[in-house]
């Protein structure tokens, strides 16, 4: 694989819903070459919640960087978008 | 992706104040000693900065990967007075400066360890150090700092007892902070990554990665679908809310101690509340049922809790450690506040519940006039509650200066506010002024 390691995380999307947020979402991820392998869309309690498990070619990706920007999108779209590394969710639930 | 787990660890994380309440870098110092002061601090000094260089970066590393808040990062280290002792030194302020500028430096939130093991008598560093203390608790900011006075094998140190009474008050009447930056213990562990308690004990590693969870809003918030059920369904609950908790722990703990190349030691399973709305070990327990904490039946509901949590964390992790249980301090939880204000809970029922939890009589306003044989005869009830029942204890009292039972102290941040509780005006200066050794428990004798 070249030496370039490839993580999974999980980037979810949740707030109230409206026109162009999976658009918004997408373009964003594909203008930072972020691959996604999974989605999961669905209305909860009146929330757009979306799960997306996306991968990440490089180990050095700077992650405070990124949630910033995922921050500032989601304002400009009206939802919070957040990212973790996939581990978490394993840790959590799984033996 | 299973999205429905997904979910509920984002609600802890959001919702709930899910949160890893602090790595600890426990560093020895038996390295460091040398018998001129100077240069032991240089080498102190030296040994913090190049261990502990990239603790806070790791940390914020691990929270923007995760998304998990890491509310602390901080450093424990070996008892100062087994450091200090090789020097002629009358007082050890300068060590105190040392670990308070490294700990400024590196961007820590608190350094443990000016500490002294006196549960059986002094060796010549401990009384420079207990003497040192109010200077060290009034003039450093993050210098956090314990003295053992008792242990079930060793009994307690009746005249430690007495003289940290006094300095408590010394303490307490230089600065208003200081009494929040020390512990009194009874059995005191080495591997405690909570402040203020936390030193690295001389049988642990050179260096060494603790971890301390916390999460009493989700244990409250998983309890809230159980209601009216019997108490074995709220056991179970606890359970299984604590080993999800403690996996987060055990996460966070693996990676700190891979990315910072030092060994992993245990993950310590307490609640730790703040005073944040939904942060509350006392929510807990009125959600088990009661109107408020303190009242008959809170011991009950808060042994099931202690109990349930450990049984519940201690398959998550490695490896347990620490103190692992509930803490219970006044201060630093909204439903403990909201209860001494409105009297329902006393300090007489508060050290009933430090039988059967982790910790003790922690973080109490008292009365400014309260006499240190009083303060002293609080430590001695409390190192007896743990020297016979084979647990830590600790003793955390804050006399506030110039303020009347009732009225209200503020400490700020994570530490909170309290009102001033009543403490019981008849002396007990004559017990406290024998001094002297109180015998070990007669089930120490176990060998």
């Amino acid at each position: 694989m070249n030496g370039v390691s490839i993580l999974k995380a999980i980037l979810t999307t949740i707030g109230k819903d409206q026109v162009g947020i999976i658009a918004g979402v997408s373009t964003f991820l594909s203008e930072k070459k972020i691959n996604i392998l999974d989605v999961s869309q669905t209305i909860m309690d009146d929330n757009f919640t979306m799960m997306m498990m996306v991968e990440l070619k490089d180990e050095s990706v700077d992650f405070t960087a990124l949630a910033h920007e995922l921050d500032d999108l989601g304002k400009q779209l009206g939802v919070e978008i957040k990212i973790r590394r996939e581990e978490i969710y394993h840790a959590m639930h799984q033996l | 992706m299973e999205t429905e787990k997904i979910k509920e660890t984002i609600h802890m994380i959001s919702d709930e104040k899910l949160d890893v309440r602090t790595i600890t870098m426990g560093i020895s110092l038996l390295d460091c000693i040398d018998s001129d002061s100077d240069r032991a601090c240089e080498r102190i000094y030296r040994k913090i900065m190049t261990k502990a260089k990239n603790l806070v970066k790791v940390g914020q590393q691990l929270e923007a990967e995760y998304g998990i808040p890491i509310i602390n990062k901080r450093i424990s280290v070996t008892p100062i007075s087994i450091i200090a002792a090789a020097s002629a030194d009358q007082d050890y302020f300068k060590y105190a400066q040392t670990l308070d500028r490294a700990a400024k430096e590196l961007g820590v939130n608190f350094i443990g360890g000016f500490s002294a093991l006196v549960q059986k008598g002094y060796q010549s560093g401990d009384l420079r150090l207990i003497n040192s203390l109010p200077q060290v608790l009034s003039e450093t900011d993050l210098v956090c700092a314990s003295v053992n006075v008792g242990s079930t094998r060793s009994g307690i140190n009746m005249d430690a007892v007495a003289q940290m009474g006094k300095v408590i008050k010394d303490a307490a009447e230089r600065s208003f902070m200081a009494n929040t930056k020390m512990v009194v213990f009874c059995n005191a562990v080495e591997d405690n990554p909570f402040m203020a308690g936390a030193f690295h004990g001389v049988g642990e590693r050179d260096v060494v990665i603790n971890v301390g969870v916390s999460g009493p809003g989700v244990v409250k918030h998983a309890l809230e679908k159980v209601k009216g059920q019997p108490l074995d369904a709220v056991a179970e609950t606890i359970k299984k809310t604590a080993f999800k908790v403690t996996r987060m722990g055990q996460l966070i703990g693996t990676l700190a101690s891979e990315r910072l190349h030092v060994p992993f030691g245990i993950v310590d399973l307490s609640l730790a509340p703040t005073p944040a709305a939904g942060d509350s070990v006392a929510q807990i327990l009125e959600e088990i049922g009661l109107e408020s904490v303190g009242t008959h039946g809170t011991t009950a509901a808060l042994a099931l809790l202690n109990d349930a949590v450990k049984k519940g964390g201690i398959m998550a992790c490695n490896h347990v450690g620490g103190l692992s249980g509930a803490f219970i301090p006044v201060s630093e939880d909204a439903g403990m506040i909201a209860a001494a204000t409105a009297g329902t809970l006393n300090i007489e029922k508060l050290e009933a519940m430090t039988a059967v939890c982790s910790v003790g009589l922690d973080m109490i306003a008292i009365p400014g006039d309260t006499p240190a044989e009083t303060i002293s005869a609080m430590i001695a009830d409390e190192a007896a509650i743990g020297m016979i029942n084979n647990k830590t204890t600790a003793v955390r009292v804050l006399p506030i200066k110039g303020k009347k039972v009732g009225e209200m102290a503020e400490f700020g941040g994570l530490l909170g506010y309290a009102p001033v509780m009543a403490v019981n005006a008849a002396s007990s200066a004559a017990m406290i002024a024998r001094g002297g050794l109180i015998p070990a428990p007669i089930h120490s004798f176990k060998n």
